[in-house]
C-alpha cells in the first residue's frame, strides 16, 4: 500500500511538471510580447525594457521555465520582494503575487464545492436508493423521471430563474455573494444557498441515476442473494450488501466531480456574478497573464491529481480485492 | 399424506411425516416475451435427514423450485402458486419477516459458484457470523468463535487466522467449504445445495460431497441437491426426482430410478452419459433435439417432441394428453408398466454396458 | 520398481507404424508476472505448460485431461499456435511450426483448426452461419469444386443442421446447435488436426452425447486427428484411443485408454479416477478404490520443487521434493504407456484395504462419525 502511494506521489509530481511545460510553451507560441501588454498603451521603449526585465523576459524561454518552476519549491526574488514558496510568479497584469491571488479567490470556490457537494451527495444518492428501493412502483417513476428532466437543464438557465424569484420579485434573499465561514457561518450558507442549490439540482440528477442503476445491478449479484438466503433482513442486505458495491462507480464520479470544481466552477461563478478561481483563469487567459494561468492551471491540476489518489485509497477502502493486487 | 414408498431400509410402518412437503407448486415469471412457466404442478417430500437428488437439464426448474421455498424469487415478477409445507409450517403465504427467521436457521442454502455467492468486500469470518447472531442472539464474540469452529469442521487450514480472510483469499475448494461452514453454522434442518460442486474440479468435488455426507450425518438436516450430474446424484441422494421442462417426469429412491428407470427421459439421459465403467465400443445414444422452451412448452408430454416411443404409447396420445405422475415410485409417461419395462431391458439396457 | 527403463516411445519413432502427424518435445509456456519497486520489472512466471512430450499419429485421438490449471488448454492453444512458446519444439508433419510466422504457417494453418469450448463467444453474432463457415475457405483461398457455398451446405448436412439454415444468425440456434456451427466451420477447410478445447463442457448432458457422437464420427469417417482436451474423464475416456493426463504443467502419465483407466501407475491419476462419481446402473458392489485428496492444485507461479505433485501425494518421500521423475515406461507397463513417478502405485483401480483420505478435516468427521455408528 505505501509502495503504492509512493509511486502515484511520483508520479504525480511527474504529471504536474508535464502539465506545466506544457502550458508554458504553448504560450509562448502565441505571437505577442507579455511586456508591451503589461506596460500598456503609450509605452515608451525604456519602461518597456525595465518591464521586460522586471518581468524576466529578456532571459531565454528555457531559463524562464526554470525559474517558474524552481520558484515553486524554493521561492524566488522579485523587485516587488520576496515570494515565497509555493512562488507561481508574479501576475503580468496586476503585478500581485499569483500565490496570493488564487489564495485570495480559493475560499470562495471551495465553499461554493463542498456546500454543493454535500447537497447534491445526499439528495443524489438518498433518491437513487429510495428509487432502486422502490423499483417498479410509482415512487421510482417519479424520481427517475424527474432526474432526467432536471439533468437537462443548465446553471446559467436556472441560475437567473432562481435568482428572479428569489431575490429580484420576493426578496427573500439578497444577491449571492461570499462571506468567510469563519466570520459567521449563517450568513455564509446564506449568501451561497442560491448557487448551491442550483448546482445541486443539476448534479443530483447525475447522482440520482447513478446510485439507482448501480444500486439495481448490485441486487441482482448472487451474494446479495446468499446474504437474503441466510436470513439478513432486506434493509441489512440493502446497505451492508448492495450498497457497498455500488459505492465504486460513484466515487470515481464524485472524485472526477469534486477535482473539477475545485478547479473553478466557471459557469456557476459567471452566472452569480461570484469571484471564484475559475474567473480568474479565464480572465487571465484572456489578458495572456502568463505566470496566473500557469498558477491557477497547476492549482487545478493539482487538485485532480490528488483526488485522484484518494479515490484509489477509497477503492482499496471499499473493496478488500483491490488492497493486495 | 403420501411419502415416497422405499424399497430398502426399515422405515416405520406409519412412515415418518415428511419434514417437507411441496405441492401441485406452480412458479411463473412474466418477462418481455410473455409468461414463462419455470415450474408447473410439482409435488415432492422430502424427509427429515434424508438426501432428495432433484436431476434437471438448464431449464428444467430445479433452480427456481429452491428458490422459491426460500421465498427468494422475486415478488413482482413471479407468481407462485401450491403449497410448501416445512415442519408444518405453510411457506408460499409466509410473511417476509417468518421467512427471514426461517432462512438461514431452519433452512439453509449452498450455491453453485462460491466465488460470486461470497460477498467480496466482507471477511469470511464475518460473513459465517452474521446469520448465527441473527439467528441465535450470540454476542460478536460468541459467533466469531462458532465461525472458527465451523472452518475447522469443514476442515480449513490455520482456521483462527484464516477467519480474518477475504473470500478471493481462499481458493475454489475453500471457498465452497466456507460456503458450506456459513450455511450449517445455525444446525438447519433442511440444505438446499444448487450444483454445489458444478465449479469444482473432480478431486476436489470428491472431498466436498463426502465432507457434505459426513456433516449431515453429524447434523442430521435433510438435503435438497439439485445437480445435472446423475454421477453425483448416484453418490449423494436416497431418493431422486428426475425434472424436465418444470415438471417431476420420474420419482423414486435413487437405486429404482438409475438402476431401473422408467421414463423415456431418464433412459435418455442415462445412455447419453458416457461412464468410466462403460464399453468404450459402444456409442452414445443422445436425446435428438433440444429441451423446449418454457414459454412455448410443447402439448401434452413435453416430452414427446424428442420420445422415441410416442408410437407405442399410442400414436397422437403423448402430443394431447399429458400424463400425471402417480404418487409414490413413478413416471410421468403414457406407456403401460409392461412396456417400460420390456423397453428398458431389451432396448436400453444393453446401451450401459 | 524404476530400474528396469526403457526410452519414451516419443523419442523412438521406429517403433511406431509412422512418423506421427503432431510431435511436442519439451514445449514450455511461461507467461511473466510484473511487479516489483520502483520500477515494475518481470518478477515472476506462471509455469502453465512445462516441458511437455506429447505425439499426435494421423487418425489418431488424444485426449488431454487434467484439472483447472494444468495447462491443458494453454497446450492446445500452443499448438494451434495461438500462443508464442517459450520453449520446446513443435514439429507438424516434419516441419519445425515452433515460432513459425504467419506467413510460414500459411500452407499448415488450415489442417490444424481448433474447437472451442464457448459455443455463443467463439462465433461472430452479426455474420450469417453461413459467412462464418465460408470465411476460413476465404481466408485460405480455397475454392472447392461446386463453389463455396454449395460446400457450406454440404458441410451443414453434415454436423446435422439444416442446410436451408444458411442464412441464420448464430442467436438462432441452441447451445449444441452452435456447437455444430463451431465443428463445421472448423471442417471447412478439409483438416488434418482438430484441437478441441472442452467442446462439450458447456452443454447439457443430453446434447452433449450429441456432440460427442458427431466429433466420433468426423474423426472416424474423415480421418482427422483429434487432440480432446477435457477434464470430463468419462467423456474422455470414450473419445480417445491414447490419453495424457495433465498436473500443473506437466505430463504425469500418458498411455493406452486401458493403460491410464484401468492399469494407472502415477498416483494422481489414481487421485483423478477415484474421484469421478460414478452412477451405479447395475447392482454389483463397487469396487474401486477410494482415494480423497487434501485443498486444491497449488498455484502454477511457485509450482513444488522435483515432482510437483508430491505435496497432494501419500507416496512422496524425499527423493520428490529434489528429483524430478522422467516420464518413463515402467518395467510392468505397456509399450507407450509412460509414467513420471519415483514411487508409482500398482496397476489397478480396485479398492484398497485402507481408503486413502489425505483431508484433514473429512478425516476427522468419519474417524468421528464411524465411532459413533
Amino acid at each position: 500500500m505505501l509502495q503504492f502511494l509512493i509511486r502515484r506521489l511520483i508520479g504525480a509530481v511527474v504529471i504536474m511538471f508535464l502539465i506545466g511545460a506544457f502550458t508554458f510553451f504553448l504560450f509562448y507560441t502565441i505571437p505577442q510580447d507579455f511586456a508591451a501588454l503589461s506596460c500598456g498603451k503609450n509605452c515608451s521603449p525604456e519602461n518597456l525594457a525595465v518591464i521586460r526585465e522586471n518581468l524576466g523576459l529578456d532571459k531565454p524561454i528555457t531559463t524562464q521555465f526554470w525559474e517558474f518552476m524552481t520558484g515553486i519549491v524554493t521561492g524566488r526574488d522579485f523587485p516587488q520582494g520576496h515570494c515565497s514558496a509555493p512562488c507561481l510568479g508574479v501576475s503580468f497584469d496586476s503585478g500581485n503575487f499569483v500565490w496570493d491571488s488564487i489564495v485570495d479567490r480559493f475560499p470562495l470556490t471551495l465553499s461554493l464545492t463542498v456546500g454543493g457537494l454535500v447537497i447534491f451527495l445526499v439528495v443524489g444518492l438518498g433518491s437513487g436508493m429510495l428509487a432502486a428501493w422502490k423499483r417498479g412502483t410509482v415512487v421510482d417513476k417519479i424520481v427517475s423521471g424527474a432526474s432526467i428532466v432536471l439533468s437537462s437543464f443548465q446553471i446559467y438557465l436556472l441560475g437567473p430563474i432562481a435568482l428572479g424569484i428569489f431575490v429580484y420579485s420576493s426578496g427573500l434573499l439578497d444577491n449571492p455573494k461570499y462571506y468567510p465561514f469563519t466570520e459567521n457561518p449563517a450568513t455564509w450558507a446564506l449568501g451561497l444557498l442560491i448557487p448551491w442549490a442550483v448546482m445541486a439540482t443539476i448534479f443530483t440528477a447525475q447522482y440520482t441515476r447513478m446510485s439507482r442503476s448501480t444500486m439495481i445491478e448490485q441486487l441482482q449479484e448472487e451474494h446479495v442473494r446468499t446474504a437474503r438466503a441466510k436470513g439478513m433482513s432486506r434493509s441489512y442486505v440493502f446497505f451492508r450488501y448492495a450498497w457497498r458495491g455500488s459505492l465504486i462507480p460513484i466515487v470515481t464520479i464524485i472524485g472526477m466531480d469534486l477535482s473539477a470544481l475545485l478547479a473553478g466552477a466557471v459557469v456557476t461563478e459567471f452566472t452569480f456574478d461570484l469571484p471564484g478561481l475559475g474567473r480568474l483563469a479565464v480572465d487571465s487567459s484572456i489578458n495572456k497573464d502568463l505566470p496566473l494561468t500557469m498558477g491557477v492551471m497547476l492549482f487545478g491540476a493539482f487538485f485532480i491529481l490528488l483526488l485522484n489518489i484518494v479515490v484509489d485509497l477509497a477503492y482499496a477502502y471499499i473493496d478488500p480485492r483491490v488492497r493486495l493486487s | 399424506m403420501t411419502t415416497l414408498t422405499k424399497t430398502e431400509g426399515a422405515t416405520a410402518p406409519t412412515g415418518p411425516e415428511p419434514f417437507l412437503s411441496v405441492r401441485d407448486l406452480r412458479v411463473r415469471f412474466s418477462t418481455e416475451d410473455g409468461i414463462v412457466k419455470a415450474v408447473d404442478g410439482l409435488s415432492f417430500d422430502v424427509e427429515r435427514g434424508k438426501t432428495l437428488g432433484i436431476v434437471g437439464e438448464s431449464g428444467s426448474g430445479k433452480s427456481v423450485t429452491n428458490l422459491t421455498i426460500l421465498g427468494l424469487h422475486n415478488p413482482k415478477t413471479s407468481t407462485v402458486e401450491g403449497e410448501i409445507v416445512l415442519d408444518g409450517q405453510e411457506l408460499v403465504t409466509a410473511g417476509e419477516k417468518e421467512m427471514e427467521k426461517l432462512r438461514g436457521n431452519k433452512v439453509a442454502m449452498i450455491f453453485q459458484d462460491p466465488l460470486t455467492a461470497l460477498s467480496p468486500y466482507y471477511t469470511v469470518g464475518r460473513q459465517i457470523a452474521e446469520p448465527y447472531m441473527k439467528h441465535t442472539g450470540a454476542s460478536k464474540k460468541e459467533a466469531r468463535a462458532r465461525a472458527i469452529e465451523m472452518l475447522t469442521k469443514v476442515g480449513i487450514p490455520q482456521p483462527k487466522t484464516r477467519v480474518d480472510d477475504y473470500p478471493h483469499q481462499f481458493s475454489g475448494g475453500m471457498r465452497q467449504r466456507a460456503m458450506i461452514a456459513m450455511a450449517l453454522v445455525c444446525d438447519p434442518d433442511l440444505l438446499i445445495a444448487d450444483e454445489p460442486t458444478t465449479a469444482l474440479d473432480v478431486t476436489v468435488q470428491a472431498q466436498i460431497l463426502d465432507l457434505l455426507k459426513e456433516l449431515q450425518q453429524e447434523v442430521g438436516s435433510a438435503i435438497v441437491f439439485i445437480t445435472h450430474d446423475l454421477g453425483v446424484i448416484s453418490d449423494m441422494a436416497d431418493d431422486l426426482l428426475v425434472m424436465y421442462s418444470g415438471r417431476a417426469v420420474e420419482r423414486g429412491s435413487v437405486r429404482e430410478v438409475l438402476r431401473a428407470p422408467r421414463h423415456p427421459y431418464t433412459w435418455g439421459l442415462l445412455s447419453s452419459m458416457p461412464r468410466l465403467g462403460g464399453d468404450t465400443a459402444q456409442a452414445l445414444n443422445p436425446i435428438p433435439g433440444s429441451p423446449p422452451s418454457l414459454l412455448n412448452p410443447p402439448s401434452g408430454c413435453a416430452f414427446h417432441p424428442r420420445c422415441a416411443f410416442t408410437a407405442e404409447a399410442g400414436g397422437d396420445r403423448c402430443a394431447t394428453d399429458r400424463p400425471a405422475l402417480a404418487d409414490g415410485r413413478a413416471a410421468a409417461c403414457h406407456l403401460t408398466a409392461d412396456q417400460k419395462q420390456r423397453i428398458f431391458i431389451d432396448t436400453i439396457q444393453p446401451r450401459l454396458r | 520398481m524404476s530400474d528396469n527403463l526403457t526410452l519414451p516411445a516419443q523419442q523412438s519413432p521406429a517403433g511406431a507404424s509412422a512418423e506421427p502427424l503432431l510431435t511436442v518435445e519439451g514445449l514450455t509456456k511461461h507467461f511473466p508476472i510484473y511487479g516489483g519497486f520502483p520500477i515494475k520489472r518481470k518478477v515472476g512466471a506462471v509455469q502453465a505448460v512445462d516441458k511437455v512430450d506429447l505425439t499426435v499419429g494421423a487418425g489418431e485421438s488424444v485426449g488431454l485431461v487434467g484439472e483447472s490449471g494444468c495447462g491443458k488448454s494453454t497446450t492446445g492453444r500452443l499448438i494451434t499456435r495461438l500462443l508464442e512458446p517459450t520453449g520446446g519444439k513443435i514439429t507438424y508433419a516434419g516441419h519445425d511450426i515452433t515460432h513459425a510466422s504467419r506467413r510460414e504457417l500459411a500452407p499448415i494453418r488450415s489442417e490444424i483448426q481448433m474447437i472451442f469450448q464457448d459455443p455463443y463467444s467463439s462465433l461472430n453474432p452479426r455474420q450469417t452461419v453461413g459467412t462464418i463457415i465460408r470465411s476460413p475457405m476465404e481466408v485460405n483461398g480455397i475454392e472447392p469444386a461446386g463453389g463455396r457455398e454449395k460446400r457450406v451446405r454440404e458441410l451443414l448436412e453434415l454436423v446435422g443442421l439444416n442446410p436451408e439454415h444458411y442464412n441464420r444468425f448464430p442467436h438462432e440456434f441452441s447451445g449444441g446447435q452452435r456447437q455444430r456451427i463451431g465443428v463445421a466451420r472448423a471442417l471447412a477447410l478439409q483438416p488434418k488436426l482438430i484441437v478441441a478445447d472442452e467442446p462439450v463442457s458447456a452443454l447439457d448432458v443430453s446434447i452433449q452425447a450429441q456432440v460427442v457422437n458427431l466429433l466420433q464420427k468426423v474423426q472416424q469417417e474423415m480421418g482427422i486427428a483429434f487432440l480432446f482436451i477435457a477434464h470430463d474423464l468419462a467423456v474422455v475416456r470414450h473419445f480417445s484411443q491414447r490419453v495424457a493426463v495433465m498436473y500443473l504443467g506437466k505430463v504425469v502419465e500418458v498411455g493406452d485408454r486401458d493403460s491410464i483407466y484401468n492399469r494407472p501407475r502415477h498416483p494422481y491419476t489414481h487421485a483423478l479416477l477415484s474421484a469421478v462419481p460414478e452412477v451405479a446402473v447395475d447392482d454389483e458392489p463397487e469396487d474401486r478404490e477410494r482415494i480423497r485428496l487434501a485443498g486444491d492444485v497449488p498455484s502454477p507461479i511457485m509450482p513444488p520443487s522435483g515432482c510437483r505433485f508430491r505435496t497432494r501425494c501419500w507416496k512422496a518421500q524425499d527423493k520428490c521434493a529434489t528429483e524430478e521423475p522422467p516420464l518413463v515406461r515402467l518395467s510392468d507397463s505397456r509399450e507407450g504407456h509412460l509414467t513420471a513417478c519415483h514411487f508409482p502405485e500398482e496397476p489397478t483401480t480396485e479398492a484398497r484395504d485402507e481408503d486413502i483420505v489425505l483431508d484433514p478435516g473429512l478425516k476427522a468427521l468419519e474417524d468421528e462419525n464411524a465411532g459413533t455408528d
